[in-house]
């Protein structure tokens, strides 16, 4: 069965000023994929998603996100994906529930409907016990779960993470790989998240894209990577990290 | 339009829950009622066992007690509701970093805005006319006298235009809070502007009009006169643009049957002299709201002209949760 491309890109630049924050990117993620896009601080990453949701103009290229251009159809693009920023906020006077059912309405779920899915979800991201409470009292760790929360209430076929474990400690990092590869395998949502992790990178992701100042400088299965960018033969041992550090290197 | 009804209803939870919106309210409330209280005791004083004049409600808005009326007062001061209202709407979520989240959402970002305002005018509208009410209420009992049809239909026109003069500084404050990214930059460009429209232009405009038409001290009588005329002139066309100005003079047109103009100074030739002394008879109300329509008019317009740059701004703003 032929995948469907849920993302494209082509030629996508970004100018700030004199500064290129994205230039000539282009890339395809296929329906169910998760795609992690990798590069260091001030690489771009942010920066592609706020082009791909809609939230920040290109300077040039073309972006489709299911097919729809995000400056041409907003809404259609944002009624299909989910979005993490990378240091998300919530209405701190409010608790779990009032959050989520706030941005259940903004999606047109009736409050019945979303009753169920608030319990189901908190449950899920194990905030059952804490919904009740402010979100102002809420942990780092909690926080980033809620996050999820919100991103699934409305049932999205494509989700963006813009670093969705960072702050996190050692657990909570492995719980929330866990939980987003359990959104790829169990609901075959598309993926594309962002990080600096190497390990993180590396466990989850179908595809990786590497970043680095602006350029994306390979894209590929890990296996790919090592056999392009290092000569490898297949079978022959790596660490992503040597991959990346070579391209580090060059970029 | 989607999600501004969302948008009011948690708006409008928000600013119920406001302690700076209640305290700000509950002064100006306090202040205004007892303003109106004052003058209602005065009239009972003096017109015991006297003929009620026309009009009688209407001067407990209108007559100035110790230092302001009731509506110079709302004229001054009704403007910091709007503006607490609104300076931190939209900057307030982006410190929060829940704007690339709402952002994010399928609505339209303008949906964000009209909520908003719409959420602000609707308390506005709640405070206006709760003031309106209490003081009524209280009229009725010192004075002893129920309002008219027509005492009733200029209080109406007087509620929305006050309605309406506030909501442009909400407007305008919203504004404020898309072009500012911190909320105490917003705060203080709301409040200067407040200040700079409602007390500095009647002060710069006397001296605008001192440099540009200074009144001359001459024995020529006729020529003292002219100078005084041009100099007053000056003064009125530089207060034009001074929307508190504009506010205070349609307010007192509309609830003041006996003015025939909103200009507080008039040039009059002997025949007007003779029509004001002969035919002292009130302004109908047709012919107040007449004189206000263009004020009306005005107010709405540059409260639209904020709103297109609020849009045209914030439309196109790249939104980072950083
Ligand atoms: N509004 C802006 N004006 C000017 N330059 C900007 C702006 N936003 C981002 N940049 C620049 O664009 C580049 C890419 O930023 P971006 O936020 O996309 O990086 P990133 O890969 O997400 O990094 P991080 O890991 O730190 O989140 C950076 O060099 C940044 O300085
Ligand atoms: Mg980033």
């Amino acid at each position: 069965m032929e995948k469907e491309t849920v993302i494209r890109m082509e030629e996508l630049t970004k100018r700030y000023g004199a500064q290129t924050a994205v230039n000539r990117l282009s890339l395809e993620v296929l329906e169910g994929e998760i795609f992690g896009f990798l590069g260091p601080n001030g690489a771009g990453k942010t920066t592609t998603m706020l082009m791909l949701l809609g939230l920040t103009e290109p300077t040039s290229g073309t972006v489709r996100v299911c097919g729809y251009d995000p400056a041409r159809d907003p809404l259609k693009v944002k009624e299909l994906i989910g979005y993490l920023p990378e240091n998300v906020g919530f209405y701190e006077d409010m608790d779990a529930r009032q959050n989520l059912r706030y941005i259940a309405r903004l999606n047109r779920i009736p409050d019945k409907v979303s009753a169920g899915r608030i319990d189901r979800l908190l449950e899920e991201v194990e905030l059952a016990k804490e919904a009740d409470k402010r979100v102002g009292s809420y942990s780092k760790g909690m926080r980033q779960r809620l996050g999820i929360a919100e991103v699934l209430i409305k049932e999205p076929k494509v989700v963006f993470l813009d670093e969705p474990t960072i702050g996190l400690d050692p657990d909570g990092t492995n719980r929330m790989l866990d939980l987003i590869q359990g959104l790829s395998r169990e609901r075959r949502m598309t993926i594309f998240f962002s990080s600096h992790l190497l390990d993180q990178v590396q466990r989850l992701s179908d595809r990786i894209g590497i970043m680095i100042k602006g350029k994306l400088v390979a894209v590929g299965t890990l296996d790919d990577l090592a056999q392009r960018g290092l000569g490898l033969e297949e079978g022959e041992a790596y660490t992503l990290e040597e991959i990346y550090m070579k391209y580090f290197k060059e970029g | 339009m989607r999600g501004i009804f969302t948008i009011y209803q948690k708006e409008m939870e928000d600013h119920f829950s406001s302690t700076r919106f209640l305290l700000i309210t509950a002064l100006i409330v306090m202040v205004g009622v007892i303003i109106a209280s004052m003058v209602g005791m005065s009239m009972q004083e003096e017109l015991r066992g006297m003929a009620k004049p026309d009009f009688i409600f209407l001067l407990l808005f209108t007559s100035t007690g110790k230092l302001f009326s009731f509506i110079q007062f709302i004229g001054f001061f009704g403007p910091l509701i709007g503006i607490i209202l609104g300076f931190d709407a939209v900057n307030r979520e982006r410190t929060g970093r829940t704007l690339s989240k709402l952002a994010s959402q399928p609505i339209y970002r303008d949906a964000i805005i009209n909520g908003k305002f719409l959420a602000g005018m609707t308390m506005i509208a709640i405070v206006m006319v709760s003031l309106v009410l209490i003081i009524s209420g209280l009229g009725i009992r010192l004075i002893g006298v129920v309002p008219g049809a027509e005492e009733l239909g200029r209080l109406l026109i007087y509620l929305v235009l006050s309605i309406l003069y506030i909501s442009f500084w909400l407007g305008a404050a919203i504004l404020f809070s898309v072009v500012f990214r911190s909320t105490a930059t917003s705060a203080l460009a709301s409040l200067a502007v407040w200040i700079g429209l409602s007390f500095f232009i009647g002060l710069g405009g006397s001296l605008l009009a001192d440099a540009i038409a200074p009144m001359q001290q001459t024995a020529d009588m006729a020529q003292a006169q002219d100078s005084f005329v041009k100099n007053a002139e000056v003064q009125r066309a530089a207060s034009l643009l001074s929307p508190a100005t504009l506010y205070g003079d349609a307010t007192s047109t509309i609830l003041d049957p006996l003015r025939k103009t909103p200009r507080s100074f008039v040039l009059m030739g002997p025949m007007e002299r003779i029509s004001l002394s002969r035919f002292q008879n009130p302004l109908p109300l047709i012919q107040s709201v007449v004189i206000v329509a263009p004020f009306l008019i005005s107010l709405v317009a540059i409260t639209f002209a904020c709103f297109g740059i609020c849009y045209a701004v914030f439309m196109r703003q790249e939104i980072r949760s950083t």
